[in-house]
Formats: C-alpha cells, structure tokens, sequence
C-alpha cells in the first residue's frame, strides 16, 4: 500500500484536523475562509496529481482508480466552489463557522471515500460518514424564526435513518443470496441471479434507495423541498452539488454489477427516473421560493442522470459523468447568484428578482445561463449532456424513456424561463432594492460559471475522454 | 463527402465569414456606450454581413445540385460531429433574405427602441448568427444546436422589447417551438443511431425502412408545422406578433417562419420520402385549411398587427401546398413565396410600426384617413397590399401563381379549394387599406376636433430613412414580380433533384402497404378534406 494513493483524503483528513483547531480557538471569518480555501484547493490538486494512479488498499475495500479520482476532482472541487461562493457564510452564526467548515468537509471526505469503495460495508460507512455530518449543519443558520430550519434537520434526519434502513436491508439480501459484500465477487453472480431470482432485483433496488435519497431521486426525493428551503443558502448549496455526485459515483458502479443487457432491473430503474422527472418538473411550475424550485429541479435532474446510469456502457455512463459535472456547475451557478442576492442569508423569491439586470447585471447573466443550460438550451453544458445521455438511452433502444425524457425538458423550461423573465423585467421603478455589491473574487467566480457552462457545452470532447478513460475501467 | 460538396474557391470562407461577423459584432457591442453610436454599429455590422454575403448569390453555380461554398471542420469526434456548412439552390435565397432584412431590422427600430438598446443591438445581432446558422448547417446536430439557440434571442425579444401582454406571448412563443423541437431532437438521435452519421445528404441517401419513414416524417413535421406555423398549431403566432416589438415582428414574420419550410423541404422530403407520399394528403389538407382559415380570421380583425399575423398564416399555407405538391412548380413556388412573404410582409410589419409610432395604436379605427396628410406612407402601404393579395407584377403574384399552377397539374380539387384563400386575401387586405387610407373619419370624434377633414394634422410624413427602408423592400417586389428569372434559375436544378429524391425515394415502398395500414388515416384525411369543402 502507498500512502500517495490516499494523497486527497489524507488532505482532507488534514484539513479536518485544522478546521477542528480553529473552532477550538477564535480565528476571524476572512482567515477561516481563506484557510479553508486553501486547504480545498490543495485537495482537488491532490486528486488531479494522482489522477492516473491505481491500486487497491484496506484488504481490498477501497480502490483507487482513475474512475475515482475523476469524481473525487469534481467533489473536492465543488467544495472548493461552495465555500469560494461569496463572502464568508453569511447565514451562519458567527462563533460556529469554524464548525461548519468542519462538517462540510467531513461530509465531502466521506464522499470521497465512497466513489473509491467497493465492498458494502465500505460504502455504508462512508455513506454515513458523509451523512452524520450534514445532519449537524442543515439546522445551522442565523435566522430570527427559528422553526422552518429545525424542521429542515429533523426531516433530514429521519428520512436519511429511513433510507439507510432500507439500504441495510437491501445489502441484507444480496449478501445473503451471494455470501460477498465485495463488488467484484457480486459482478460476477449478480447478472444470474437477477434472471433466477427476483429476491436479486429487490434486494439491488433497495440497497440502491441509500443513494437515490442522497441524488433526491424518486421514490427517495420527499425531503428535498423542505430541506432547500428550510437550510441556509450555503448549506443548500452544498447538498445540492457534492453529495449528488457522489451519489451518483456508486450508482454508476453498482448498476455496472447488473451487466450491459437491458433487463428488468433496468425498466425498474427507467420506471424511476420518469417519475423523478415528471414529479420534478410538475411541482417546480407552481413553486415560488427559488430554493425550492431548485428542489424540485434537481429531483428531475436526477431523473435524466439516471437515463445516462442505466444506459450502461460507455457512451451512457461517460454521459451520465458528464451529466453530473453539468449539473453541478449550473446549479452553483444559480445558488451563486441565490446567495449572493440574500446577503443577510435569508431564502430568495421571484419577487426579489425583480430588476435584478439592472441592480447586478453580473447576476442576473450568471442566474440565466445557469436556468437556461439546466433548460437544456444549446450551447450549454446542459444542453450538450442531455444530448449524450438521451443519444446513450436511444442506443440501448429505450424510446419511451427518452420521448418522456424530452416531453419532461419541455414542460421543464417553462419555470426555468420564469427565472430569466424575472431577473430581466422591467419593473424598476417601485423596487429600487439597490445595486448588489459584488467583490472581485466574486464577479471572477461569477465569469467563471458562465464561461464554464459555455465552453464545457461546445466543447465536450476533453472531458468526454476523460470520462470514457474512467469508464473503461470498471 | 466530397460527392455531395463544393468547397468554397472563394478568397475568404464565406459562410464562415458571415456566420461570424454578427458573432463579433454582438460581443463588441457589449464594451460599446451611447444609443446614437449603438444604434449605428449594429447598421453597420448587418450591412457588412448583407455586403459579405453577397457573392453567395454572384458566384452560385445554378448548374448543381450540390451544397456549395462548403466548409467542413472537425468538432466532437466522439459521436463524429462536424462541422459543416454549405448553401444549395434553396437555402441560398433564404441567407440571403435573412442578411439583407437584417440591416431593415435595425433600421425601424431606431426610434421604437428606447430602452436597454445595448441589449437590443447584442440580441439582434446574436439572433442573425443563428439564424443563419440553421439555414447553412449541413449537419443535424449543428442544425438543431442552431434551431434551439435562435429561440433565446427571440424570446428575449418579446419578453423584454414586447408589447402589455408580453409575459404571455413570450412563453407560449417559447413552449410551443420547443415543445416542437424536442421530437426533433429525439428524430435526428434516432436517425444517428440507425446510420452513424449526423451530415444531411449522408442522411438523404440512407434507406430507411417505410415504418421508420413514417415516425421520423412525424417527429420532424410536428417541429415545422409548428414553426410554419401550420393550422391548427398556429396559435403562438398571433400572440407573438402582436406583442413583439417592430424589429421582432419582422425577423418573425420575414425569416422564423421560413425555417418551417425550410425544414420541410431539406428533412422531412428528401429523408422520409416514402412517408412524405403517403402522408401528403394529410398536409395538404392542412395548408388549405391554414389559407381558408387565416385568411377568414384575417378579414375579422381591428388590430392591424393581428390581421397581418393571421394573413401570415394564410400565406404560409401556400408555401406548404406547394411543397406537398411534390412537383417542381409547386416546390419553386413555394420557395419564390417564402422569400417574398418575407420582403412583403416584414414590410407591412415595419409600415405598421411606423404608424404605432405616431399614433400609438395598432386599432385600424384609430389609423383611418391617413391618405390626406402622409401621402408617402399610403404609397408605400399601397405597394406592399398590393403585393400581399398578389397583384399582378407583384413578387407574390409569381410565387402564388407557380404552386397554383403546381396544384392544378396535380389534384385540381386542391387547386380548387385554394383560390377562395387568394380571394380572401384581397379582400382583408383592400379592407385595411381602404379604412386606413379613405375611411371617412366622421364616427370618431378625436379625429375631426380641427375640422380640416382628417384630424391627423400632427402626424407628420415618412422620413428619409423610413424612406430608405421602405424603397428598398419595394424594390425587390417589383423586381421579383416583374423579373423572377433569376432566382428560378438559381433554385431549378436543386427543386428538380430534391423532387427526383421524393420520386425515386417513394418507389421503394410495396404499393400496397401504405393503403391497407393506414386506412384510418386515409379516412381521416377524407373527413376532413369534407370539413374544407363545407
């Protein structure tokens, strides 16, 4: 075992360690921020060095690939990014901000170490690990009403215990038909047993639902509403990127164990993504809080990155990769522009948008191009990932899932349209809010979405290969 | 590839060139300050690009039927994408259309707009680009990109420029072109996955089976009928048009609409012709009932705007007839008449807005009597009604009369029952311009309160570039209604291949097939072909 094979949790273990010093002692919210930054930083580098490593470690539970570190990049990175998001976590409390930086980062490590574990009780752990963490931060915030982010918590808590009941179980019943709970024995019986045995599909699925909970996918999304709603701008931002990534790193691995052929397993799975998509995109029409129109939007968006995942092979699992790095980048394009609206942390309706062209013009682009990209309007990075994933399913011959698919991204650019037309309205006059104060880093991070959701839609083809090189190794 | 290209010989990549400036010019606009100067650049950016282009008209070659000034360059080599462009006989007259109404576009909005005109310019610009792109694209995929991309400028268009209603017109414009193109999408996927390749006369030559023929034909005709747009999904238009703003009417009405035909005759054609036999009762039904019907709803209007927009729809049916027609005649036709719908009604939607301009109101009855006080604008009005119901001499009366020629040398029951749709358009179009020019403005009492027989006293004549605008456009009707030689020649041998393409496509269906599986449709075509008639 080398240690340099662990380069990026060992930074992250690290910067644990630093975060846990400083809430010991008063360190100022500038210096905590930029300590923190750092320390990200050094993680996503600390990916990218051992990008093309491999090995495995810990008696053959945790496997270091260059499937691993692609999703360990674009974790370590979107934590970057949260935390770069604007001037210090304004919607926290003052003297637990060192705590905060702490459980973010906690939760980031476990979902590092879950896109690089491959035996069950591996993955449970660092589901956990990633868990417990955001549990303690989503009642964190300063607010005056005191209920709506304690209820957060507490249907947090309670549907994560749920569905980790049930992943247990699952996990229960494919041990129990396999005698393993390594990934690499259970890819060998699995295919069989899903033909033999309908106790293999069941148990796949429900051990699956650990995940669709954390990716707010059907049937598992109930909490993603409230939650959105009821944390604090940071906090939602966070749940809404890193952990759906590395949702989606096992998903990926664990429907790979199913094989290539469309199957059962895959109609059922195909049966949730519509219903993640269809419930997404109706209850996102109605709503009017922006956080939770995000809610509602990432439930559907896990419906199309779940197209990609059962398309399994290389076209569709690169895609659903590619999918999920688009996704990323423009739901924080959009919460960027979400939190730096509300500088006083509080939650952002379309009412106060009203102007926004006028007030922050930087804003109100960055807001658009991350609504229309998730609209899946070409040149965007949305667009080009929905391209990929519906090309992958059509190449497996699943028709009715990419016709729904495409029938749901239209009803879906209704509300994101609404966005638009309220960040470029016209009605100045009676709401002169008065211009939003960007920093530099700011109006730099704001740039960088943009051109991100731009570029990365026009030209697929760098992070294609990457991708298809992380896929050829599953 | 290089059987179905011409690369461009010329000393600059043309295509590329005219893609490209509006591009630039757009980004440029962002770091520029002051209306007059803004106001200027864009003129100048759409008048290089129209001067750029013209050697896609000087130097076409009429003689093939091969997509000229190509240019292909590699993009995404994972799913072998290209990017390719080219312009054959019937895209060629609508680049051109789309770069010289471009300029006009900026040109009536100097006054209408009066705010965020740096945003105004940037949209424009960027919607010129697109625009263009779907028309050079040789490759499906581009095209698409294309299609989609146009919808966002647009839609900014309405819902930022637009009139009360905006909100509305914005989306339903907006949901219904891309409730449209998703099965767009879900076609040009399918068709990659069945032949590997996203290049347009690739895609032409492949042979897909009859029962493929029919789901693609329909997917993609679902996109352009609605585009067109086509009874009974027309509904968008009316909305959009009303509420657009002058330069938004016009790229509307002159080059959006086109994109429908457009597509009709480089896919759904060529690619499916099998289908396109089959199912052309069907369409052709349609298209009459789109003449009939725009045309009645037309004669009812007060809103001036409105009653041009439904007679859009009427004049988009004759273009669709004569593509369904399948026959060289109806096909030129139909071509002929989208470039002239396009210089006749875009000016009619810039004459109205000078109108708006001075009074403020697109109700006919606020707009009577105009003839006494601008003399200039009754003429110009004059001009361009008399080439909206195809005068005789006028650019319409050729095109109208190339798809009813094609209609009667094909089914005469379809030639028949298009001709009420001509007379309608005389008769709303010399209604509007008998109310606006002689009405006797005595009912409305605001009119007369000087009592100098016309109560528009204030209103001042026609400008010299309002002029310009409009003496350009009328240039071009009388030109095309007088002189079409030209631009038949140019799309000739084209129609002829892409009317081979159907003929000889079509062979390969077993001749009965198409009868007994689709009884039910026959039926409902007959019905409603019976509806017409009633």
């Amino acid at each position: 075992m080398h240690l340099s094979l662990f380069l990026p949790e060992l930074v992250l273990i690290l910067m644990v360690v630093v975060l846990f010093f400083a809430s010991l002692g008063n360190v100022k919210a500038g210096s905590l921020q930029g300590i923190t930054l750092v320390l990200a930083a050094l993680a996503t580098l600390a990916a990218v060095v051992t990008f093309n490593q491999q090995g495995l470690m810990f008696y053959e539970a945790y496997r270091v690939d260059v499937y691993s570190q692609i999703f360990k990049i674009i974790i370590t990175g979107s934590l970057f990014l949260v935390v770069f998001l604007g001037p210090g976590l304004s919607g926290i409390e003052r003297q637990i901000k060192p705590e905060y930086y702490l459980f973010m980062t906690i939760s980031s490590m476990g979902l590092v170490f879950l896109s690089s574990a491959v035996e069950l009780l591996t993955i449970l752990l660092s589901l956990e690990i990633s868990s417990y963490a955001l549990y303690v931060i989503i009642p964190l915030r300063r607010q005056d009403g005191f209920r709506i982010q304690m209820e957060a918590g507490i249907k947090y808590v309670l549907f994560g215990a749920f569905s980790t009941g049930i992943t247990l179980f699952g996990i229960s019943y494919i041990f129990g038909l396999t005698h393993s709970t390594y990934l690499t024995d259970l890819a060998k019986v699995i295919p069989g047993l899903l033909t033999s045995q309908p106790l293999a599909i069941i148990g796949m699925v429900m051990m699956m639902c650990g995940f669709f909970y954390k990716l707010a996918m059907f049937p598992m999304h109930f909490w993603t509403p409230d939650i959105y709603q009821g944390a604090a701008n940071e906090t939602t931002t966070f749940i809404a990127t890193v952990p759906k990534v590395g949702a989606v790193a096992l998903l990926i691995r664990l429907v790979f164990l199913v094989g290539l052929d469309v199957s059962q397993f895959t109609w059922v799975l195909a049966a949730f993504a519509v219903m993640s998509m269809t419930v997404g995109n109706l209850s996102a029409l109605v709503q009017n809080d922006l956080k939770r129109l995000l809610a509602y939007s990432s439930i559907a968006h896990a419906g199309y990155v779940m197209v990609g995942i059962l398309s399994v092979g290389e076209l569709g699992t690169s895609s659903a990769i590619y999918y999920i790095l688009g996704y990323v980048i423009m739901n924080l394009a959009c919460f960027y522009a979400i939190y730096n609206l509300a500088p006083e942390g509080g939650n952002v309706t379309f009412a106060d948008l009203k102007g926004l062209h006028r007030r922050s013009p930087l804003l109100a682009f960055t807001l658009s191009a991350g609504a229309f990209g998730m609209a899946g309007i070409p040149p965007t990075v949305g667009f080009t990932g929905k391209f990929i994933v519906f090309t992958a399913a059509i190449q497996k011959g699943l028709y009715a899932l990419v016709i729904l698919g495409v029938i749901n991204a239209a009803i879906s650019a209704f509300y994101y349209l609404k966005i638009v037309r309220a960040a470029y309205s016209q009605e100045e006059e009676q709401q002169q809010q008065g211009k939003v104060l960007l920093g530099i880093p700011a109006k730099l991070l704001g740039v960088a979405l943009i051109l991100a959701i731009l570029l990365i839609g026009i030209f697929p083809q760098s992070f294609m290969d990457l991708a298809k090189q992380a896929v050829a190794v599953l | 590839m290089e059987q179905y290209l011409i690369y461009n010989t010329l000393s600059y990549p043309v295509i590329s060139a005219v893609m490209a400036i509006p591009l630039v010019g757009a980004l440029i606009t962002l770091f520029l300050k002051g209306d007059g100067l803004l106001k200027s650049w864009g003129f100048f950016v759409t008048v290089i690009t129209a001067v750029v282009s013209l050697p896609l008209y000087t130097q076409f070659d009429p003689t093939t039927a091969k997509y000229q000034f190509a240019e292909v360059y590699h993009w995404f080599p994972a799913l072998h994408l290209q990017f390719s462009m080219g312009v054959d006989g019937i895209s060629v007259l609508l680049v051109l259309l789309t770069t010289f109404i471009m300029p006009l576009c900026i040109l009536c909005s100097w006054n209408y707009i009066k705010v965020r005109l740096k945003e105004f310019i940037f949209v424009v610009l960027l919607m010129e680009t697109a625009m263009l792109g779907v028309f050079v694209s040789l490759n499906t995929f581009l095209f698409y990109i294309f299609w989609e991309a146009m919808l966002v400028p647009m839609y900014l268009l309405i819902a930022v420029w637009g009139g009360p209603r905006k909100d509305y017109a914005s989306i339903k414009f907006f949901i219904y072109t891309l409730a449209g193109s998703v099965f767009l999408l879900v076609a040009i996927i399918a068709m990659f996955i069945k032949t590997g390749t996203f290049f347009i006369p690739e895609l032409m030559a492949y042979h897909y089976s009859y029962q493929y023929q029919i789901w693609i034909f329909l997917a993609f005709a679902l996109a352009f009928a609605i585009k067109v747009p086509m009874f009974p999904l027309h509904t968008w238009l009316p909305a959009a048009h009303v509420e657009a703003p002058t330069p938004g009417s016009v790229i509307l009405a002159s080059i959006l609409l086109k994109m429908g035909g457009y597509g009709f005759l480089r896919f759904c054609l060529p690619m499916a012709p099998a289908a396109t036999v089959t199912l052309m009762p069907y369409l052709l039904a349609l298209a009459i009932m789109s003449i009939i019907f725009g045309g009645y709803l037309a004669l009812g209007q007060s809103d001036i705007k409105k009653l041009i927009a439904y007679s859009s729809v009427g004049h988009m049916g004759f273009v669709t007839l004569g593509i369904f027609l399948l026959n060289t005649q109806g096909i030129k036709g139909s071509i002929l008449q989208m470039v002239n719908h396009g210089i006749t009604t875009g000016a009619l939607f810039i004459c109205i807005g000078m109108i708006y301009e001075r009074t403020h109101s697109r109700e006919i009855k606020d707009n009577s009597a105009l003839g006494m006080v601008m003399p200039i604008y009754v003429t110009f009005l004059g001009i361009f009604t008399l080439s909206a119901f195809a005068f005789p001499g006028t650019n319409s009366f050729v095109g109208e009369l190339l798809v009813l020629i094609g209609a009667f040398s094909k089914y005469k029951l379809v030639g028949a029952l298009a001709i009420p749709g001509a007379v309608l358009a005389a008769a709303y179009m010399l209604r509007l311009f008998q109310k606006m020019v002689w009405a006797d403005s005595d009912g409305h009492g605001h009119h007369d309160e000087h009592g100098d027989g016309s109560g528009h006293h204030v209103l001042s004549d026609l400008n010299a570039r309002e002029i310009g605008t409009l003496l350009f456009l009328a240039v071009f009707v009388f030109w095309i209604g007088l002189h079409p030689a030209p631009l038949l020649k140019i799309m000739d041998v084209s129609v002829t291949h892409l009317v081979d393409q159907v003929h000889t496509g079509a062979q390969h269906l077993p001749p009965m097939e198409h009868h007994e599986h689709h009884a039910w449709l026959m039926q409902v075509g007959s019905l409603m072909k019976k509806l017409v008639v009633f």
